[in-house]
């Protein structure tokens, strides 16, 4: 059994490997069919300003457009190898520092819109699936439907008039109080900051979820083990609590670590709406802004805990399905 | 054969089901695909019913039809009879793994994050009679019911499944083992009609037979048995009468005795299943069952029918003829009055 996990694992850590290389390689090559040079650039040549004639020399055989593309590529990597990110061009620290800072604020965010996204959708999805046809089934549906086609930054626009600026309860932006010294901002503060952008990629979030748990759970509600059951008169209730919920967790599981990515893509635009200083909004800084250190190491980062993500689901998979469980070793 | 004076424990009286399905993937028309029409069928108390029939003959639709497990796309129409008295939704849904119990055809009907001691443990509880339904424990309970434990041990044991086999999940079980599990669940209640939709395949002869014999013996407890296979040497071997389905209906019942020799039979498809039986010559009969969709006007056996005439083509009545029914214009018995033994 250990050395089965030991195996898993292995051949996991493996496979993220090579997916970030891959995802490096694509992002890379992207930017660099991008016209601007990263140093010619305006803020390429502030950040220049303050620095040494050796680090620009490394920057430059790093960055410039004389250097080919492959050997600038190379010189990135070799460095990422040994954890060295490089240095961010907008705010001229270490990538990795940026990163940490903006990533503890986004996570705030993203966790709270994944768990409400999660059990919310999960909860009418199976509702929906339970009373098929039904009239909360169809306000269900009809709800993911308009939201499913509704731009996300368009409702976190929305949002943000309705309580922002006419309801005034809530804050219209930024992660805390405007100049409110660090130590003084309660998790209260950051809750209440967190709330809009958190219930625009919540409510984005549950369409998708609904709709897929809705699907599986009609399909569980059809099926012969379930008919099966109401034949030997077990209620709807019986039904339900012993074998649709356990027959939709393992695919609602999939589904919400699967989401992952898309609250992560959401929160870029959501995060820009809100002036929200998290790694969404740095993404784009730093895209608009031809800050290719930071753009690689957020594209990085975000790829990893997608990655990782997905191998947690995998991992509980093992443990919740009897399947797995108990059949991996013998089949 | 006083099969007449006899209580029906069960009578279904010319039932139909048909599946409303969307024209074509495109079209947002819905047509009525009609699978089972005018199909009529009794067990009477005592007696184990065999229903046989070809693949698609509409043998386990009438099961799920009985039971009220159609699919959502379904319409049915006619009129069930248990005990004399109307199967309506709500009644289905009050007698369905109490007073009647199923044994389902395939293995897919076990839920395969439950353990199988657990499943058949988990059915209605039928021995206190008024448990009902909504009022009933719910089967969390009911599944550590120390009760239900020792009679599902029991059953278990008796089919030759050990204690392991409890906590194993479906996917760790045999077809053998799977099929023993369906017909425990089954046999855990206190029910009055069995409705068992091919338990035997699969299992090894000794526990088919024993399963047969469990069969027997619940019937002559003046109980019902519904015993639908595609095994007639089976069905003669256990079964009071036979019921023989044809594209989705009952072309001829008739007593077990009947088969000991061509003769006694009414309908030329009978009688061309009674030739295709090794014993008697092993003939297989030509051609196949029409598709509900390209079903022939009046007769569905026609296309394959030796005696096809003009008056074949119009509507074909059920006849009674002694203990049994026959669907074939050819033959002359008392009209059919299926009523009688209600009024
Ligand atoms: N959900 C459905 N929608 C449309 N047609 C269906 C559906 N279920 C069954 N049928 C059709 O109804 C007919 C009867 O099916 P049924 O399962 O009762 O056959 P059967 O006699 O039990 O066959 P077998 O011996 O293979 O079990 C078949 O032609 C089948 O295609
Ligand atoms: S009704 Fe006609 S076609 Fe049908 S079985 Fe009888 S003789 Fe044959
Ligand atoms: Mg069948």
């Amino acid at each position: 059994m250990l050395k089965h996990n030991l195996w898993f694992a292995g051949k996991s850590f493996l496979r993220m490997i090579l997916l970030l290389i891959a995802v490096s390689i694509a992002t890379f090559a992207l930017v660099s069919v991008s016209p601007i040079d990263p140093l010619q650039a305006n803020v390429g040549q502030a950040a220049l300003g303050s620095m040494s004639e050796e680090q620009k020399e490394k920057l430059r055989s790093y960055w410039g457009v004389d250097t080919p593309p492959a050997e600038r590529y190379i010189n990135w990597a070799k460095d990422a190898a040994r954890g060295d990110m490089g240095t961010s061009l907008l705010y001229r620290q270490p990538v990795m520092d940026v990163i940490k800072v903006k990533l503890a604020n986004s996570l705030f965010l993203l966790a709270l819109a994944w768990l409400i996204s999660g059990a919310l959708g999960f909860a009418l999805g199976v509702l929906a699936g339970i009373f098929r046809g039904s009239p909360a089934d169809k306000a269900i549906k009809g709800y993911c439907l308009v939201i499913a086609s509704t731009p996300a930054f368009w409702l976190a626009l929305l949002l943000l008039i309705v309580f922002g600026v006419w309801l005034k309860v809530l804050p219209i932006g930024l992660s805390v109080p405007i100049g409110m010294e660090a130590q003084d901002v309660t998790f209260l503060d950051r809750a209440r900051h967190a709330v809009l952008p958190a219930v625009t990629l919540s409510i984005t979030g549950v369409s998708n979820i609904a709709l897929h748990t809705r699907e599986k759970m009609i399909d569980i509600m059809e099926s012969d083990y379930v008919l099966f059951a109401r034949a030997r008169g077990e209620s709807l209730r019986d039904i339900v609590r012993g074998h649709a919920l356990r027959n939709v967790l393992l695919p609602a599981m999939t589904l919400q670590f699967a989401s992952i990515s898309e609250i992560i893509g959401g929160s870029v635009l959501v995060e820009q709406v809100f002036s929200y200083p998290g790694l969404g909004q740095a993404a784009v800084t730093a895209g608009t802004g031809s800050d290719v250190p930071l753009l690689m190491g957020i594209t990085l980062i975000t790829a990893a805990i997608v990655f990782l993500g997905n191998f947690i689901a995998n991992l509980l998979y093992g443990v919740v399905d009897p399947r797995i469980r108990r059949g991996g070793r013998e089949g | 054969m006083s099969c007449t004076n006899k209580r029906h424990i069960l009578e279904i009286d010319e039932l139909s089901v048909s599946f409303l399905q969307y024209e074509n993937s495109r079209s947002s028309r819905q047509i009525e695909l009609p699978v089972i029409s005018k199909l009529s069928v009794s067990v009477h108390e005592g007696e184990i019913v065999a229903v046989v029939g070809s693949s698609g003959s509409g043998k386990s639709l009438l099961a799920h039809a009985i039971l009220g497990m159609l699919p959502y796309n379904a319409r049915t129409g006619g009129k069930i009879y248990f005990n004399g008295e109307l199967l309506t939704p709500e009644k289905i849904r009050e007698y369905r793994g109490g007073r009647i119990a199923f044994v389902p055809q395939s293995t897919t009907y076990l839920d395969p994050l439950m353990k199988v001691g657990e499943q058949v443990r988990g059915g209605r509880n039928s021995s206190g009679g008024k448990d009902s339904g909504r009022g009933g424990r719910p089967s969390g309970g009911r599944r550590n019911d120390p009760e239900r434990r020792k009679k599902q041990r029991a059953l278990f044991a008796r089919y030759g499944l050990s204690e392991e086999t409890d906590a194993k999940y479906p996917f760790e079980c045999s077809g053998g083992m799977t099929r023993r599990v369906l017909l425990t669940s089954a046999l855990m209640g206190n029910p009055e009609l069995i409705i068992a939709d091919e338990p035997t395949p699969g299992m090894d002869l000794a526990l088919a037979k024993k399963s047969m014999e469990d069969f027997r013996a619940f019937a002559d407890e003046g109980k019902g048995v519904l015993l639908i296979t595609h095994d007639i040497e089976l069905a003669l071997e256990v079964a009071d009468r036979i019921a023989v389905f044809y594209a989705g209906t009952t072309i001829e019942e008739a007593p077990v005795s009947d088969f000991a020799s061509e003769q006694l039979l009414r309908h030329p498809y009978t009688r061309a299943l009674w030739r295709a039986m090794p014993q008697n010559g092993f003939q297989p009969l030509p051609g196949t069952q029409p598709y509900v969709k390209d079903m022939p006007a009046g007769c569905p056996f026609g296309p394959r029918c030796e005696n096809y005439s003009r008056e074949c083509a119009g509507e074909i009545p059920m006849q009674r003829v002694g203990c049994g029914t026959v669907r074939c214009v050819k033959y002359h018995g008392e009209p059919l009055a299926v009523h009688e033994h209600h009024a």
